[in-house]
């Protein structure tokens, strides 16, 4: 029973953690149809930024719990900088054209970003762990936990529901879904299309940063964190389905549940099992768990 | 006449001027070759640059620069190497074993380097080790650990001037049955590539032999890179282990320690890390106390006390801002000590001229010789492959220094942890370590 729970625990905080980015990365797909692979670099510029943010609040010997604050403007700051500038600057010219073409637009983004990461913060890396302590330690039967681990599955949550309730149960929520449904009857009937698909872009960079500074607290942040994090958001998103919000979810919880099972019980199975869990899903449900309906064109 | 005199007095003056200038600028174009190129291969990007990459290079640009004004102390004192001064190329080893083929090619044939001294990931070494051999030119293999490299293949051309992997893991167990460490039973987190599982090998090897009642618990295979270790932790918790070993370095190894640490498991299992004295200066009191750790080598705080090691480490730390070697910086020091000395003895017999890598090879066969981090010997591979003394220690965070200090050091000469020629490293740990001299 301990265990069960114990896999549990494990398996919803690392679903937290991949939801907040593989969130970004659907809602990018969703409404644009880029399968973004510069995501994992946004990540990565958002646990940088995050970094310094943090840097910053204790070199100004300002109260810890401000770091947090700061973390969350670092990744806003983020958004609005490089969000605009890409989508304007940068995947509007390629619109209209193969979907491969985006996705070597994206690759090719990917390695702009790790060196101009490279180029703004360096190789040498950044720890800001005092974040992660400040919300204690929770005893879980024979285990501790950071409390900062359950703040992240909160934080999972608030985005999830913030995306679902926009996207569902606003004006604009519901102008975004006409135009995920059809770009051109949209734009027919006066809806500013090029604006949509720049706010939908930068909501995602800004969940993408998010996602990164708010690990930034855990790890040391340096060169090579975008990769991992890329390839195992993909098998999410593609697990629940491109473009799908619920399907982020349930993917990322059955991810992080079935890598959390593998670890306790078969370790060397690891990271087969995710890829395992993507096979299986695929087989029977080819365009993932919750692909979303798509309008017939005549 | 003696118009014709002056005149040709004039023309002889002229003609020797211009004989003077040509001489010279053959002079210099001679001096100008007479240089000693070597390609530098090292990680300045990617997720081992930090850890490994760049604090080689930071070793590489201090020793080069004081050889090449004849700085070094003795026996190292003469300019460069023999005389001919050391002009690196240096080489960003990111990028996968394919790309460092095509880079090692280039080196060679592009730049006409004379020797290439390079390569941190186990990979990399095991692809460009036939390349050079097949170009027969001279390869130094700095730093990577897979004891492979002379155990499956035989180079002429390809030396390790470092100690492969088997002696960490040794050294460890050692250090812990004399420290009567209670090791029960023990948990392992290794990452799932080659180094890790080699690793991983060794150590339960070695444990098998110096712990025999000691049951294996927990053992992760987190993939390279992971970042979260969030679950690991709470297996390594549920077992909770006498001992958790890891062999875990560089970005993984400092999210492992930051996320663990809040988590109790370092006061509830005692840990014990093989490579772990590059990270102690960017965790500092994040690094818990009473840690036992490895550094590859009798490297950093761990070194030896001697005037090699006083002149390294004090002039690396001036040029770094205060921030001293680790054990990539002592790895490619001994790499260039080693090849300068083989250059000088290809020199002493071949009449004083640049030696070529056929006499280079002969050289280093075989040969000794001192470095920072202690005596250096090409004792296994036929000559090739290196051994040396290594060093084991405990951490304790020093709040009025404010850094992470190492305490309890215990030495083992190299022959103690360290498979004799001829005899495989797993099948050495097996049989029982015969032949090991510890005394």
């Amino acid at each position: 029973m301990q265990l069960a729970l114990t896999i549990l625990m494990d398996g919803l905080i690392y679903a937290s953690w991949l939801f907040v980015v593989a969130l970004g990365l659907t809602l990018v797909f969703g409404v644009l149809k880029i399968l973004n692979i510069a995501h994992g670099s946004l990540y990565a510029v958002g646990a940088y930024a995050s970094a310094s943010a943090v840097g910053l609040v204790a070199s100004l010997g300002w109260a810890p719990g401000l770091s947090l604050l700061a973390m969350l403007v670092a990744a806003i700051g983020v958004a609005l900088l490089v969000g605009p500038l890409l989508e304007r600057g940068l995947l509007r010219l390629f619109y209209g054209r193969d979907e491969v073409v985006l996705l070597l637009v994206t690759y090719a983004l990917f390695l702009i970003l790790e060196d101009a990461v490279k180029l703004i913060w360096g190789v040498n890396p950044y720890y800001v762990s005092e974040p992660y302590q400040l919300f204690g330690n929770v005893a879980f039967g024979p285990l501790f936990y950071v409390g900062y681990d359950f703040a992240l599955i909160g934080l999972a949550i608030i985005c999830g529901l913030a995306v679902w309730f926009g996207l569902n149960r606003t004006v604009s929520g519901k102008i975004v879904l006409a135009v995920i449904h059809s770009r051109e009857m949209s734009g027919s009937m006066g809806v500013n299309v090029d604006r949509v698909q720049w706010i939908a872009f930068t909501v995602g960079v800004f969940l993408a940063a998010l996602g990164g500074a708010f690990t930034a607290p855990m790890i040391s942040v340096q060169p090579g964190i975008s990769v991992s994090v890329i390839i195992v958001s993909f098998a999410v998103v593609i697990i629940g389905g491109l473009g799908s919000i619920e399907g982020a979810a349930i993917g990322a919880i059955v991810v992080g549940l079935a890598r959390a099972a593998a670890v306790h019980l078969m370790p060397e199975a690891e990271l087969f099992s995710i890829y395992l869990v993507m096979a299986a899903v695929l087989i029977f449900r080819p365009e993932g768990l919750f692909q979303r309906a798509a309008a017939r064109k005549i | 006449m003696s118009n014709t005199s002056l005149n040709g007095g004039r023309r002889l003056g002229r003609t020797a001027l211009f004989a003077a200038a040509i001489t010279g600028l053959l002079a210099g174009a001679a001096q100008a070759q007479e240089t000693f190129r070597i390609g530098i291969v090292t990680f300045l990007s990617g997720q081992a640059a930090e850890s490994f990459g760049v604090p080689a290079r930071h070793g590489a640009d201090f020793v080069i620069d004081q050889l090449n004004r004849g700085a070094a102390p003795a026996p190292y004192n003469r300019v460069g190497f023999g005389g001919l001064r050391i002009e690196p190329i240096i080489i960003d080893e990111n990028g996968g074993a394919t790309k460092q083929v095509q880079e090692l090619r280039n080196l060679y044939q592009r730049e006409n380097v004379d020797a290439v001294v390079g390569y941190i990931g186990s990979g990399d070494c095991l692809a460009v080790a036939p390349v050079a051999e097949e170009l027969k030119k001279f390869l130094i293999l700095f730093d990577c650990g897979t004891p492979r490299i002379f155990e499956d293949a035989s180079y002429k051309y390809v030396f390790r001037t470092a100690a492969h992997a088997t002696q960490d893991n040794v050294a460890l167990a050692r250090y812990m049955r004399s420290r009567n460490i209670s090791a029960a039973s023990y948990s392992l987190i290794n990452q799932d590539y080659a180094w890790g599982q080699d690793s991983r090998g060794d150590f339960m090897a070695t444990m098998a032999q110096l712990y025999p009642q000691a049951k294996a618990e927990a053992d992760l295979l987190p993939a390279f890179g992971s970042g979260q270790y969030g679950t690991e932790i709470s297996a390594l918790g549920r077992a909770g282990s006498n001992v958790v070993y890891s062999s875990l370095w560089g970005g993984d190894l400092q999210a492992f320690i930051l996320q663990g640490g809040p988590r109790g498991i370092f006061q509830r299992s005692q840990l014990v890390l093989s490579a772990a004295d590059h990270v102690l200066q960017a965790l500092g009191d994040k690094m818990p106390n009473g840690a036992i750790i490895g550094a590859r080598g009798a490297y950093g705080l761990m070194a030896p006390d001697t005037a090699l090691n006083r002149w390294f480490f004090a002039g690396y730390s001036q040029a770094r801002n205060g921030t001293y070697p680790v054990q990539a910086s002592y790895r490619m020091t001994q790499a260039l000590l080693g090849l300068k000395a083989a250059v000088e003895k290809a020199m002493a017999s071949n009449g004083g001229k640049k030696p070529t890598s056929e006499e280079l090879a002969a050289a280093m066969e075989n040969l000794e010789w001192d470095t920072p981090g202690g005596l250096i010997q090409m004792r296994l591979g036929n000559g090739h492959q290196a051994i040396q003394a290594m060093a084991i220690g405990r951490t304790r965070y020093d709040a009025a220094r404010r850094m992470v200090t190492i305490e309890d050091i215990q030495r083992f000469p190299a022959e103690c942890v360290n498979p004799p020629a001829n005899m495989r490293s797993l099948d050495w740990i097996k049989a029982g370590f015969p032949g090991a001299k510890c005394d």
